[in-house]
């Protein structure tokens, strides 16, 4: 049963259309990356999902029923990019009022507050105030309030950013677990690079619209070039004038389009396969170190498929 | 609605909790007490006395114009226009032969202004003292038999009663003057300071950063309530404390009255209740209590002080719902906030402006309209009340007011929480007040 089915949902301000007849589903238990460049409608999507917008257009539904914010928001946890907590309140009383405005008891509150304080070692905290705290510990605690009610969706907008790498390994590991235990997760984010690690879906947005859905391996698949590099003993010498001395290898199988220190980057032709490269340098009598494919990065991928989007979008303000 | 409650919880808890709510609670009061203290003293302090050469042709103002501690006339011989000053006068008073049946012209001459009170005094006195000149030159009535009739004169004393058809009772203008001022200027405070503290409160969660976060899980009219709510209750608080705090210091105040003036008091206050006076059994001090006291009795303070509650409730939930829509749109910058405050400050000092007006004449037509209509009813609705209900205010408008502001009320929350709930999701563009309402009204 998919947890969130989106259907053809609009929102418009009155300057410009944020989100533009946007469908997808998300199954449970599963990590799903929301990319897209500034201005492309995340924001506006998830706000419209947490039930803090309210659609134009379309309808959403949640666990097979239409989205009721009042009753499905304890279902959901949100972090939003512009983090912010009470200053002047104290930490663990916060978490707990928190957590009580999503629907839990005092007593429970208190105890799940508690566990997640143990497990990211922030119990002699307690009593401290928001403004004494370190960033890396605001940006657990932040995290231990959208989890606490074990909500069923959980989306993370830039929930790394300003972390260091211990705090971003032990964030990581809760993702991990909380998917594993049936949540499902949509985490926003600019860095591709945690995307290709973590997601296992993505949903790419540009200027309002759905570009790309689908898992990460099947996309990659999808925008692939047919590159593969290739690890020679004996790397040909590039000729004057020639690009990376493609002229000296005759093959119609491929040609070369690029070098780096003991790798020839060559692009299979249309009709033929990865053998093809083998039995020619194997031909050659060449050493073959090492042969694989080249896959596409997502970040080359969205930048191929978003470039061209006019900077004056990012910028544009919302007004409502 | 549960979530209201928590909100209204959290908010009220962190505020009272705080240092500054017990230290703001007890020091308001004595301030308001300093500052009516001190411009007493001071006012009283700042009487100069003048002293007044006088010049006069007639011959007999030096009779009758005496001297006091407000202006010292100097009659001394050879003064005139040219020397008053090196003899010590700040101005001179120059009187030409006054004749019957005609209107003379006579001069003040000032270095020193006597003001507008020091004028019309002295001219009251020159007048007395042309009485008395022609009292004494047209009778053969004596000094001393004059003065005993002006004395004596001394044997009535004014008690105004109000109509009220069945019953009537003893009102005391005086008091319904004092009270109605005092509520009129307490709820204008009021109004001011917890209006502010809920814009404050309200713009808690821009600068903090938590609207996203809250409004994820609650809807953004829910936390305007609990905010609005919370603070009320606190401002509810505060008052019910001084209330305590004033309560506390008149039974100490009594504790202090000796026994047998008490006494005394209880029983003039019996005889009062059977029909006669019998004032000159009692001493000094115990007729002063029991002045006081027949004057307090003459309000209906059970009547004034729900009324009191109501206003002030009411008024609250109008105006700081107004404050709170501020609030929302406001980026941080208390900058912007003044300028948006100002269409909600102006009919709160139109009111207080009305209720000056109103306690002087509270059965025009201005004071009853004021006290109708839901901008300025709190204030001025609260002035005009101890001056008698149902006689100065007749119920139907009662009855009318307070419908209009319940009314009101639920308007401005409504049109507050569209505002508000677009405009704490909002950072960076400036606000005004007709973006405000397209937020309101394009639903």
């Amino acid at each position: 049963m998919d947890i969130l089915q989106v259907r053809n949902l609009k929102k418009s301000f009155s300057e410009q259309i944020a989100v533009d007849d946007i469908s997808f589903t998300l199954g449970k238990g599963s990590i799903f990356g929301l990319l897209g460049p500034n201005g492309a409608g995340k924001t506006s999507l998830i706000r419209m999902i947490t039930g803090i917008f309210y659609p134009d257009e379309g309808e959403i539904l949640f666990d097979g029923r239409p989205f009721h914010p009042e009753s499905d928001i304890v279902h959901i946890g949100y972090m939003p990019e512009e983090r912010g907590l009470y200053k002047k309140m104290k930490i663990g009383e916060q978490a707990v009022y928190l957590a009580q405005l999503k629907g839990l008891s005092k007593q429970d509150a208190t105890k799940k507050v508690k566990d997640w304080f143990v497990r990211f070692e922030m119990q002699s905290w307690w009593n401290k105030k928001v403004e004494d705290l370190s960033k890396g510990m605001g940006q657990k605690l932040q995290f231990v309030i959208t989890v606490l009610h074990e909500p069923r969706l959980i989306i993370l907008d830039e929930p790394f950013s300003g972390l260091d790498p211990v705090n971003s390994n032990l964030i990581k590991d809760e993702i991990y677990k909380l998917a594993h235990n049936g949540s499902t997760i949509i985490f926003s984010t600019h860095r591709m690079e945690q995307v290709e690690e973590i997601c296992d879906h993505i949903i790419l947005m540009n200027k309002g619209e759905k570009i790309l859905d689908g898992s990460v391996a099947a996309i990659k698949q999808q925008f692939k070039e047919n590159l593969f590099s290739i690890g020679l003993e004996d790397m040909p010498a590039s000729g004057s004038g020639d690009i990376d001395g493609a002229a000296e290898i005759g093959s119609q199988a491929f040609e070369v389009v690029g070098r780096k220190e003991g790798h020839l980057i060559v692009k299979i032709r249309e009709g033929y396969g990865p053998n093809d490269v083998l039995k020619y340098f194997i031909g050659q009598g060449q050493g073959i170190t090492g042969f694989m494919e080249i896959l596409p990065s997502l970040n080359d991928i969205f930048i191929k498929l978003v470039e061209g989007t006019p900077l004056s979008r990012q910028f544009q303000p919302l007004t409502r | 609605m549960n979530k209201i409650w928590l909100i209204t919880k959290r908010e009220y808890l962190t505020r009272v909790r705080n240092k500054t709510f017990l230290l703001s609670t007890f020091l308001l009061p004595l301030m308001i007490v300093l500052f009516i203290a001190g411009s007493i003293l001071l006012s009283l302090q700042g009487k100069t006395r003048h002293r007044i050469a006088v010049v006069d042709a007639n011959g007999y103002f030096k009779e009758y114009l005496k001297s006091d501690s407000s202006i010292r006339f100097d009659f001394s011989a050879g003064l005139d226009t040219l020397n008053y000053q090196q003899r010590g006068c700040t101005a001179v008073l120059i009187i030409p032969v006054l004749k019957e049946d005609q209107r003379t012209i006579y001069r003040l001459k000032y270095k020193k202004q006597l003001g507008l009170a020091g004028v019309s005094d002295l001219e009251g006195r020159i007048s007395d003292a042309i009485t008395d000149h022609l009292i004494f030159e047209k009778t053969s009535i004596s000094r001393e038999k004059l003065d005993s009739i002006r004395k004596s004169s001394d044997i009535a004393v004014l008690i105004s009663f109000e109509d009220n058809g069945t019953t009537a009772r003893a009102s005391s203008q005086g008091l319904a003057y004092g009270i109605g001022y005092a509520s009129g200027l307490l709820i204008y405070i009021l109004t001011f300071i917890y209006g502010a503290a809920v814009m404050r409160g309200v713009m808690e969660e821009k600068t903090n950063r938590i609207a996203e976060v809250i409004v994820s899980s609650v809807r953004p009219f829910q936390l305007m309530m609990g905010k609005i709510t919370g603070i009320g209750a606190v401002g509810l608080t505060q008052f019910l404390l001084w209330i305590v705090l004033i309560v506390g210091l008149a039974v100490i105040g009594q504790g202090l009255i000796p026994r047998d003036t008490w006494n005394e008091v209880q029983q003039m206050q019996q005889a009062s209740a059977m029909g006669n006076a019998s004032a000159a059994k009692a001493g000094e001090a115990a007729q002063q209590i029991f002045k006081v006291k027949s004057a307090l009795d003459t309000a209906n303070w059970g009547l004034i002080l729900f009324c009191f509650l109501f206003y002030f409730i009411g008024g609250y939930l109008f105006y700081s719902s107004l404050f709170a829509a501020v609030g929302s749109a406001v980026n941080e910058d208390p900058q912007e906030a003044q300028s948006l405050m100002l269409p909600i400050t102006m009919p709160v000092i139109f009111s207080f402006i009305v209720m000056s007006i109103a306690v002087q004449d509270p059965g025009g037509s201005l004071a009853t309209w004021a006290s109708i209509i839901p901008f300025s009813s709190p204030i001025v609705m609260m002035a005009r009340i101890p001056f008698g209900v149902p006689g100065t205010v007749p119920w139907w408008q009662l009855g009318l007011s307070m419908l209009l502001l319940i009314v009101g009320f639920l308007f401005t929350v409504w049109l507050a929480g569209k505002i508000y709930r677009t405009g704490i999701l909002l950072y960076g563009k400036k606000a005004t007040w007709k973006t405000m309402l397209k937020w309101a009204f394009k639903a």
